[in-house]
Formats: C-alpha cells, sequence, structure tokens
C-alpha cells in the first residue's frame, strides 16, 4: 500500500462510522495501540551527516530497514541517533523516497554502488519513479553486458587449460584463440592461405587465356589448363573438408556448432564439389551443376573467420535488418506505382519495349536510382512527363532525404522501443499494483485465518500475530467492520469459485437453511465448526471454509485445550502436540518463514502472492489428507 | 513518396500538438490553485482537537496534498486503496459530498478537520446527524427508499466479487428494508432525523459501535 495511505488512515476509520446504522452485527473490537502515539523526531547520522526526520515518515514502508523494528540495531544509546557506516551521498536519495514516496535514481552514481544501498536499506529497485526508470534500465543494461562482455573475455581468454584437457578440448581451443599455440597459428594460416588461393582459382579461370593451337576463339584459362585448375580445387575442397570435420570433432555442442552460421559458410563452400562427383556426367544435369559452382564463391565467407570486420559489418546489418527492410518496402511501392503509371502511359506506343509492367520495373528502378542506361526509354508524351516525374521524385526519394531518413529511422526506432519500453512498464506496475492488492487482500484473509479476529486477550495471541504493524492493524480492523455491516465475508477467488460450485451442486443450500435456522447467521457450515471450537467469543471466529462440506464430516476435530484458535485446517496438524506455545512457535515459524510479514525481512518487495496461495492451498490439502501430518514446512 | 510519408507525419505532428497545448493550459491552471488553512489556533478553537494532533492531520494532508485541497478523484483513489477488494468509487464519492459541506467540489484541510472532529470526538447526536447527512444524499431532511438503497448498494459495491457467502442481486434491498423497518416508526416511507436519531439511540449495538472510533489519532 502506498506510503501516502498511512496518514489518510483516520479519515478511511472515521468514514467508517456512515456504516454503523447500518450495521447489523456489532462491531469488533479496535485495536490498541500500545505504543507511543507522540510524532517525534529521529537522528540518522549516516557516516558523519546527521539527518533529522519525523518517526512518522519511516514509518510508512513498514518492510524496508528504516521502517521496521531493525533499525533498532543501529540505534546508539549514547548519542541517541541511527548510525549507519553507509555512503550519505546515496541516503539523501533513500531519505527522499521516505519523504516522498518515489525513488530517483542519481545520474552521476555507479548503478552498482546505488543497488547496493538500496538492498542495504531493503528498498526495491523496481518503485524507482518514472522519470528515473529508463536511464536506469539503460545504465543496468549496459553494465551487465559490460559484466558479461568481460567474464566471457576472461573464459575464452588465454588462460591455459586444465592439464587434464582432452585432445578435443585442445583442438577446439586451437581452432577458437589461433594465437595459443603455434600450430594453431600455422594451420589458421595455412586455412586463410587456401581460402586465398580457392578463390583467386576460381576467378582465374574465367579469364581468357590465349588459344590453343590451331584454333581462334579465345579460350577461358579454366579450359586450357582444366586439369590444373581441378587439381587445385581438389586440393582445396580436400583441405576445407578436413577442417571443417576436425572443427565438428572438436565442438563441445556439435548440434550447436551444426547451426552456426560459419559452419553452414563451409558447408555451402565445399558442397558443390560434392555434388559434382556424385552427379552422372549428364548433358541437362551439367548445366545445373555449373550453376552450382557460383557456389564456391561463398568461400570468400569464410574469410569473416579471419577477419574481425567483417564479422562486425554481418552483426550490423543484422540489427539494422527492420530498418533496411522499411526502405526497401517503401521502395518498392514507389517503384510499383511508377512501373504501372509509366506501362499505361507508354501501352499505346508502337514497338515500346514497356512489354508489360515487370518489365517497366526496370525502368524505373534505373531511372529512380539516377542510372539512366538508355535501354528502355518512353515516346509518348505522357510517358516522357511521368518518366521525368519518376526521375525527379527518384532523386527526392534517394538521394537527398538518405541521410534524414537514416537519422528519422534512428530516432523513430528509438521511440518504438521507448514505446515498447513503456509498454512494458506499464504492464509491470499494473501486475506491481494488482500483486499488491493481492497482497493486501491476501493479508487481511490471511489474518483472518491467523485466528486474529479474537480480542487478542491471551498472550499467546499477540505473540502469534504481533508481526503485524499497527498500520495494518487498523486496516484489518476497518475491513472486519465492513463485513459486519454487509453480514458478508471477503474470501479469495478460488474459494469463491467453490462456493459457486457448491451453491449449483445444491449442496449448501440445503445445510444453509437448516443451519441458518438454528443460528439465523448466514455464515453455515463453519458456524458449525465454531461450535465445535472450545473458544467462542462474540465475534465468532468463522474460518473461511476452505474444504467441501463432505470433508467436514470427516474432518478430524480434536477438542484443543482452551485458548487455542486455529482454524480447522490447522488442528489437525497441530493436534498431536496440544501444548499450546508449541503450537504458537510452529505458527509463528511458519509465519516468519512467509516473507509476508512486514517487519521481518525487507528484501521481499512482492512476497504475498507465492507465499498466502501456499498457505491457502496447503490448508486445503490438508484438508484432504486428514491422516498424515502436513507440515507446515511444505512451504 | 517521402514527401507522402511527410505529410501523413505532419499532419498528426500538428493534432497533437493542439492536443498538448490544450492539456498544458489546463494544468498551469490547476497547479496555480493553492489554499491555507486558517491559523492553528482557530482551528483548534472550531474542533475537538489538540495543536499537536492538528499538526500530525495537517502534516499528513500537506504531504499528499501539496495544493492543499483533495479534488473528488483523489479522494476516490485513497478510498480506493483501503478497499482494494470492491469498488469504493461510489462510497467515496456520497462520502466526499458529505465532507465537502460548501458543496465547493473540493475538500479544504477545514472541511476535513471538522468531520474528522465530529466523527471522532463529537457528541453521540452529533455523530448521527453527520451520518443523516451523509445518507440524506439531496440533502432535503428525509432519507427515502432510494437513497437508502444508493448508499447501501455503494457499501456492497466495496465488499467486491468474492464474497462468502456469494452476494445476490436483492441483498441489498432485504437490508434497506430491515432498515427500514427498524428506522422509520411512522411508516411514511421516509426517515427523518428524529426518527433516525430516536432508533439509533434505542439500538444498544450501534451505541456501543460509535464508541469505538475514538482513539484513531
Amino acid at each position: 500500500m502506498a506510503a501516502g495511505v498511512a496518514t489518510w488512515m483516520p479519515f478511511a476509520r472515521a468514514a467508517a462510522v456512515g456504516w454503523l446504522p447500518l450495521a447489523q452485527q456489532t462491531m469488533p473490537k479496535p485495536p490498541v495501540d500500545k505504543t507511543s502515539r507522540s510524532d517525534e523526531i529521529l537522528f540518522v547520522n549516516v557516516s558523519g551527516l546527521r539527518f533529522q526526520t519525523w518517526k512518522n515518515t519511516l514509518d510508512r514502508y513498514p518492510d524496508t530497514l528504516l521502517g521496521s523494528s531493525e533499525k533498532e540495531f543501529f540505534y546508539n544509546e549514547e548519542t541517541q541517533e541511527y548510525f549507519f557506516d553507509r555512503d550519505p551521498e546515496m541516503f539523501r536519495h533513500i531519505l527522499n523516497f521516505f519523504r516522498t514516496g518515489k525513488l530517483h535514481y542519481p545520474r552521476h552514481e555507479c548503478i552498482q554502488a546505488f543497488e547496493e544501498e538500496l538492498a542495504f536499506y531493503g528498498i526495491i529497485p523496481e518503485i524507482i519513479g518514472d522519470c528515473c526508470m529508463e536511464e536506469y534500465r539503460d545504465r543496468k543494461k549496459e553494465n551487465q553486458e559490460r559484466l558479461a562482455e568481460d567474464t566471457e573475455a576472461e573464459n575464452a581468454g588465454d588462460a591455459p587449460l586444465p592439464p587434464d584437457a582432452t585432445l578435443r578440448d585442445k583442438l577446439w581451443r586451437a581452432f577458437e584463440n589461433p594465437h595459443t599455440s603455434t600450430m594453431a597459428l600455422v594451420f589458421y594460416y595455412v586455412t586463410g592461405f587456401f581460402i586465398a588461393v580457392s578463390v583467386i582459382a576460381n576467378v582465374v579461370e574465367t579469364v581468357p587465356c590465349r588459344p590453343l593451337k590451331g584454333s581462334i576463339k579465345d579460350l577461358p584459362c579454366g579450359e586450357k589448363f582444366s586439369v590444373a585448375f581441378s587439381c587445385l580445387d581438389t586440393a582445396c575442397v580436400l583441405i576445407f573438408s578436413c577442417e571443417y570435420l576436425m572443427r565438428l570433432y572438436a565442438a563441445p555442442s556439435r548440434c550447436d556448432f551444426a547451426r552456426s552460421v560459419m559452419s553452414v559458410i563451409d558447408v555451402v563452400a565445399i558442397l558443390p564439389f560434392y555434388i559434382g562427383l556424385i552427379m552422372p556426367e549428364n548433358e541437362e544435369v551439367s548445366g545445373a551443376f555449373v550453376t552450382l559452382r557460383v557456389f564456391r564463391v561463398f568461400r570468400i565467407f569464410k574469410f569473416s573467420r579471419h577477419s574481425q570486420g567483417l564479422r562486425i559489418l554481418g552483426c550490423t546489418l543484422q540489427a539494422c535488418a527492420s530498418e533496411l527492410g522499411f526502405l526497401l518496402f517503401s521502395l518498392t511501392m514507389a517503384v510499383i506505382i511508377f512501373a504501372t503509371v509509366m506501362f499505361y502511359a507508354e501501352k499505346g506506343t508502337k514497338g515500346t519495349t514497356f512489354s508489360s509492367i515487370p518489365a517497366s520495373f526496370w525502368y524505373t528502378i534505373v531511372t529512380m536510382t539516377t542510372l539512366g542506361y538508355g535501354d528502355m526509354v518512353p515516346d509518348s508524351i505522357a510517358g516522357k512527363i511521368f518518366g521525368s516525374i519518376c526521375s525527379l521524385s527518384g532523386v527526392l526519394v534517394i538521394a537527398l532525404p538518405v541521410p534524414v531518413i537514416v537519422s528519422n529511422f534512428a530516432r523513430i526506432y528509438h521511440q518504438n522501443q521507448r514505446a515498447d519500453k513503456m509498454r512494458a512498464q506499464q504492464k509491470v506496475r499494473q501486475a506491481r499494483i494488482r500483486m499488491a492488492k493481492k497482497g493486501a487482500t491476501n493479508a487481511f484473509l490471511q489474518h483472518k485465518e491467523d485466528g486474529g479476529l479474537q480480542g487478542g486477550d491471551s498472550d499467546s495471541t499477540a505473540f502469534c500475530v504481533k508481526n503485524r504493524s499497527a498500520f495494518e492493524h487498523q486496516h484489518h480492523h476497518l475491513l472486519q467492520c465492513l463485513e459486519k455491516t454487509t453480514n458478508h465475508e471477503f474470501t479469495d477467488e478460488v474459494t469463491y469459485s467453490e462456493v459457486c460450485m457448491m451453491d449449483s451442486m445444491g449442496f449448501r443450500t440445503s445445510r444453509s437453511t437448516s443451519l441458518s435456522s438454528q443460528q439465523g447467521s448466514t455464515t453455515t457450515c463453519c458456524s458449525r465448526r465454531a461450535k465445535r471450537r472450545a473458544i467462542r467469543l462474540a465475534n465468532s471466529t468463522v474460518s473461511v471454509s476452505r474444504g467441501s462440506v463432505q470433508e467436514l464430516d470427516t474432518l478430524h476435530v480434536t477438542k484443543t485445550p482452551v485458548g487455542t484458535q486455529y482454524p480447522q485446517s490447522r488442528s489437525s496438524l497441530n493436534a498431536r502436540t496440544g501444548d499450546l506455545k508449541l503450537n504458537c512457535t510452529d505458527y509463528t515459524a511458519a509465519i516468519i518463514s512467509i516473507p509476508t510479514p512486514p517487519a521481518n525481512s525487507p528484501d521481499e518487495s512482492l512476497p504475498n502472492s507465492p507465499a498466502i496461495p501456499g498457505i491457502l492451498r496447503n490448508s486445503r490439502s490438508s484438508i484432504y489428507n486428514t491422516q498424515e501430518t502436513v507440515k507446515i514446512s511444505s512451504l | 513518396m517521402g514527401l507522402v510519408m511527410g505529410t501523413f507525419s505532419m499532419q498528426s505532428n500538428k493534432q497533437d500538438r493542439t492536443y498538448r497545448k490544450d492539456k498544458i493550459d489546463d494544468d498551469f491552471e490547476m497547479s496555480i490553485v493553492c489554499h491555507r488553512p486558517e491559523g492553528l489556533d482557530k482551528l483548534e478553537a472550531q474542533s475537538n482537537f489538540s495543536k499537536r494532533e492538528l499538526q500530525v492531520l495537517y502534516r499528513g494532508f500537506k504531504n499528499e496534498c501539496p495544493s492543499g485541497v483533495v479534488n473528488e478523484d483523489t479522494f476516490k483513489q485513497i478510498y480506493a486503496q483501503f478497499f482494494p477488494h470492491g469498488d469504493a468509487s461510489s462510497y467515496a464519492h456520497y462520502l466526499f459530498d458529505a465532507f465537502d459541506s460548501a458543496h465547493s467540489g473540493s475538500i479544504k484541510f477545514e472541511d476535513f478537520v471538522m468531520a474528522l472532529s465530529i466523527l471522532l470526538r463529537g457528541s453521540v447526536r452529533e455523530k448521527l446527524m453527520w451520518t443523516f447527512n451523509l445518507y440524506d444524499i439531496n440533502r432535503d431532511g428525509y432519507i427515502n427508499k432510494e437513497e437508502m438503497t444508493d448508499i447501501v448498494r455503494a457499501i456492497y459495491d466495496m465488499m467486491g466479487k468474492y464474497t462468502y457467502p456469494a452476494l445476490k442481486t436483492d441483498t441489498p434491498k432485504q437490508h434497506v428494508d430491515a432498515f427500514f423497518q427498524k428506522m422509520d416508526k411512522n411508516r411514511d416511507g421516509v426517515v427523518t432525523l428524529d426518527e433516525f436519531i430516536l432508533s439509533c439511540q434505542e439500538d444498544e449495538n450501534i451505541m456501543r459501535s460509535l464508541q469505538l472510533f475514538e482513539n484513531v489519532i
């Protein structure tokens, strides 16, 4: 619940006076606040810098260090102040959080230091206000990436391998870090050399050489020296295949390696040769085979293992893929529009080159990029007019605003990201609010289940439920008053749906009529259970029923001695002991282990939902397992 | 092509700008409204609180509403935080009208203190009169069934959906009928202030409950 709400509690309780004439039952007694009421100024000394604040201000957030009793550990009796040996500059922000309810991230501070301070004071970083949240997130991501890079560099580093490394590990190491050993370096250079040789051979074999004797036509060198070239090609492919197989063997995860880009390039580089081997020497297929040789040029991409720059270029293209895609899309739109226009404009012309719209695509692209080959030229006047519009717009579309578009895209892209971030943040905030709400409701339901509805006379109950703040006491009292006014109780969603199911089965209604006639209250099987309990006060403890009607009959009900007022589900757990104090400590142990109580674990931020449903589920399961002892520690 | 895209984006910009301008004007107007309460001595004399209590109250009030006034939306938000299960906005609306005695649309600190003073430190008669004022929505001196049904429905709304036993549609109506049964002495269909006070004084439960909220501050 928000901090400021605590200050409105008196008003909310006063407003409850409006329900009183409507109430059909008597109101429960309000909690008595034994602590002193007067507000005092506290002194907080943080490494010599003295801060003063009202006690109320710190009490606003009872689940932090300063708001809970944890600060008593830091109290200095002689100087009558709370002393913290922490950064005084950061403490200013922490204290401002208590004062204003908004946590700001100081931009000049190191994010790691800030987070450590927050962790110390028990404040979760998620509640940083919107104004500073984006900056905080960006810095945090940057920091994490840097740390990840550092660790990766360390791991992948030149640290010597452990002595018991297998041949596989050594081989992989040699491949990935060529400068670790001389052999690796040699291998690295040799493969590089052969890639270059293979690429050059591919290029040279198409150059026309002097023709053979007795022939006039120029021959491409590949055909003149076909034996030499094919030997070279075979040698290269053999070396590349060996390299690929060795890498495959040495890779720690073969599946991942097989899927990586580099290995795909390797495979594509050597595949044409093998396909050529297994393909028969057929005239028709050899045409296709020739096309396959094109793929040999992909061997040039193998250089990216040897060049950092190529890898970065690849990554950049990958990152900008969406912008480039959009640019392409808008260009395509323009091309289609102008191509259509030109086609219909030139349709009438005799012998026109604009034979179809796709044919006009070529003209549009050549014109818009200001190439102007001149192989397709409009003849009609309309065609010329539209052609000139096309070329002008080409200049405008491509040449002039390219830098503007590029920078605009960067801006729009970031804005979009911000919008997405905002939406994600909104979702997170809604989820947080929902969880806080659920936490509040669950806290109240849990409070009821703890038997906190009793007047709190016995010390044991006071001990059991002491982990609530005064604010929570008052708030729960308020909710109880509302329940009494309306004669209905709060439940959780699951129980409600169960009850609905029961109602539809007709079970509850029959029981309710029979029992309500006895007692005149609308609570049915619960009041029946309440009768079995030893203690009953005016405000009868009606624990929200969790089990089905049938289970109640089989429930193991012990007449626990005076002083216990546990919900039915727990009595089967604690029946063995029967010692009040022991039950209570078990109980408090369970409560303390739950992160919900405000005083206990300051680090838990949204603790309620995971733990409390666990309790509810646990109690339900305990009803079904009446024979076995169900341990609370199963939380 | 770029021209077309450019003109499209410019259009939307212009619309955004005009909208933003209006909002900025509104914000500017709202932020200059600021209210300071009367002196501490005067408030102490008028209400049943001590100086110290007034200080505590004002510190909390000012922290939440630096402008010095609470408008209905803030009021509803605050009240909704106390009742996360259900919808507290209708009851908060009636409360707001009851607090805002001058019907100015916003609650100043004096209104706040006077109402709290009656509810927490006032006599039984004063409290009952305040409650009667709350129920009498149109301030005509009579509570009729419609007004009471609205109030009761608002209270049941605060319970939310998940209650045990499940809320039926005629539960508020039954509640109102029971209330009128008790309060409407002369069976004329409306409850006057005297009938109300008399009936409440006869009911032990109500009298006892009224003492409950004394020690709130």
